[in-house]
């Protein structure tokens, strides 16, 4: 607690912080931010908004879209847009959480093998290249298979599959952080490993995390549901929404079974691509698509 | 370059283990998967079913014996079919590997040409439409458009064939590479390799559309890192003509971050691959992962990810030579 108090520096940092309003004035920015928020608002407000119970079997299987049934309703007489609304509920707060657990395990284990390097550094980044060397599918495939299918454990299969890129980027950050001045300063002020790695660090870091989750949450999204396209994540009769493109494929001329669960998580996932990659135009300017040419 | 190989070994080696030790740790039974109900009710059939596939054994055996058949070329027999699994993997990867190779050129073309597009015309509107289809392309559930576009051009318009490698009336062409377009060429069946091309063209496409998107992002990002190079000012000084500049000056610099992305695209071809085939019935690798995955057959399963995960690394190792070879500036150690 030697440390000098120094409130002044850290608002001068502050100065240099980019920022986000200008994010928000691009196009592209709002319309994801709409489109994400129309979602989560049609998640939390599902049982308002849907018309009918998405489990009812009470319609006439395979209607096509009417007035009553806006979507048309499934082999099963269930109305398909109240089961594309209801989806919103698993889909979303799935992947938040999947992206969620993924970061926290991989910042964690990437900053602890940065900033100790050794032997630790050496066992997390070997089993980080591990996970790599298989296709994301292939590897969440064999352990949703083995661990049984249902939702929770292809979320599980899919946070083992998913945080050695979060341990990667960080370990990096906190490689090239960790030789800085100020933070050698700090030590040898005699903060310890923890506080140096939660007040000089991660703040530094938390930009291209950000950046990095919000791209991963549309993979997230399109992992999840197309586990659960393949029978090995949501299991009838949960509305998923890649159950629900399955359907369509047995039903083939019935288009609008499987069109619009399709349709939802196309534009759900567009929505967090949007959002991430006008972030990562303020945030990471070296890979933005803005970068290069202008103004260097 | 010897380092790396032995680096390759060992990863090789961790690959097995992981694959060995999933599908062992875990609660799912083999036995209870793969044998009929009667079966499983007869306690001689279940001990005969362990022994011939040496699941009796305590597991670092097990695992020994594995490694052990895997340096002779044995991946152990498959539960399902009592294939040799090495035997099905080569009967499904040609199917796969025809669709990917396509798949990626198709991709390559159009994304890098693009990509270059968008860097050319940068922050106009060309720039800022491509920059939305290439989002588009990376947010598309592959799965969904699959079934969009066999309903769409298979069901209701007919331009092109619906699911399979074949049209019923033409016989498999004589196996040389696997690949039906070529061995019904090599064997002067016309008819046969137009028909598995046009089978081709759906399944390929819908698997390029996301490497379009990303390898239109990563061109652009390429192309306009060099765009602004002395030695390209002096190109078109000196009255070289734009398109002469674009394509052996700007592009070439930018090839090196472009090749990176292939390893890439091939990881995102296979997970596209294992939700397309499934729709297409494409008797592929995707398929036999999904069909090995969900009935537990152990060898196939351990054998399936093994088989895409060197390949994986050897595209990867491809891709760092490569790189070498186009920028002399960085070689691999």
């Amino acid at each position: 607690m030697s440390v000098a108090p120094a409130p002044a520096p850290t608002s001068r940092f502050r100065l240099h912080r980019p920022r986000l309003s200008v994010a928000w004035r691009q196009p592209l920015a709002i319309t994801g931010l709409v489109l994400a928020t129309g979602w989560i608002v049609v998640a939390v407000l599902a049982p308002l908004l849907a018309p009918h119970d998405p489990l009812a079997q009470d319609a006439a299987p395979l209607l096509a879209p009417s007035g009553d049934y806006l979507f048309g309703t499934d082999e099963l007489g269930r109305d398909v847009l109240s089961r594309v609304i209801f989806g919103a509920r698993l889909s979303i707060p799935l992947a938040l959480l999947l992206v969620g657990l993924a970061l926290v395990i991989g910042a964690t284990l990437g900053a602890i093998a940065g900033y100790f390097g050794g032997i630790v550094d050496g066992l997390v980044m070997r089993s980080a290249d591990l996970v790599f060397a298989f296709p994301a599918i292939i590897l969440a495939m064999v352990v949703t298979a083995v661990l049984g299918p249902s939702i929770r454990n292809a979320v599980l299969a899919l946070v083992v599959v998913s945080w050695p890129a979060y341990a990667r980027v960080v370990r990096g950050l906190v490689l090239s952080i960790g030789q800085t001045e100020y933070v050698t300063a700090t030590r040898l002020l005699g903060s310890s490993a923890r506080r140096s790695l939660v007040r000089d660090v991660l703040p530094n870091i938390a930009g291209p995390v950000l950046v990095l989750a919000t791209l991963d949450l549309g993979n997230a999204i399109l992992l999840l549901s197309g586990l659960s396209f393949l029978g090995l994540g949501a299991q009838p009769p949960q509305p998923e929404w890649g159950a629900g493109v399955a359907e369509g494929t047995q039903y083939f001329q019935f288009w609008w079974i499987g069109t619009f669960p399709g349709l939802a998580i196309f534009t759900v996932v567009l929505a967090f691509n949007f959002l991430g990659d006008s972030l990562r135009d303020v945030l990471d300017p070296q890979s933005s698509w803005r970068a290069g040419g202008e103004g260097e | 370059m010897a380092r790396r190989f032995v680096a390759l070994v060992f990863l090789g080696l961790g690959i097995t283990l992981v694959a060995f030790l999933l599908t062992n740790l875990v609660p799912g039974d083999p036995a209870a998967a793969n044998l009929g109900q009667r079966a499983i009710e007869d306690p001689a059939a279940v001990a005969s079913f362990r022994a011939r596939y040496g699941l009796d054994k305590p597991l670092p055996q097990q695992y020994g014996i594995y490694v052990w058949r895997l340096l002779h070329g044995d991946l152990g027999e498959s539960q399902q079919a009592r294939l040799p699994v090495i035997e099905e993997l080569g009967t499904y990867a040609p199917a796969t590997a025809e669709l990917a190779i396509l798949s990626i050129l198709i991709a390559v073309f159009v994304g890098v040409g693009l990509g270059i597009l968008a860097a050319v015309r940068q922050n106009r509107l060309t720039d800022h439409v491509l920059r939305v289809v290439s989002l588009s392309g990376v947010s598309m559930p592959t799965f969904w458009l699959a079934l969009v576009a066999l309903y769409v051009f298979f069901f209701r318009l007919n331009w092109l064939p619906g699911i399979g490698r074949l049209d019923p009336q033409y016989s498999e062409p004589q196996h040389h590479t696997g690949f039906f377009t070529i061995d019904a060429m090599l064997e002067g069946e016309w008819a046969t390799a137009a028909d598995a091309a046009r089978h081709l063209v759906l399944p390929a496409l819908v698997l390029a559309l996301y490497n379009v998107g990303l390898l239109t992002r990563y061109t652009r990002t390429a192309v306009l890192e060099v765009v602004n190079n002395d030695y390209v000012r002096s190109a078109r000084a000196k009255g070289l003509p734009e398109r002469r500049v674009v394509l052996s000056h700007i592009l070439r610099a930018a090839l090196p971050s472009v090749i990176t992305v292939i390893g890439l695209a091939f990881a995102n071809v296979m997970t596209g691959a294992v939700l397309v085939e499934n729709i297409f019935a494409w008797p592929g690798i995707g398929q036999y992962a999904y069909h090995s995955a969900t009935t537990l057959d152990l060898p196939a399963i351990m054998g399936v990810s093994l088989f895409v995960a060197v390949v994986y690394i050897v595209i990867n190792f491809v891709v760092d030579v490569l790189y070498g070879v186009i920028d002399p500036r960085i070689r691999v150690a």
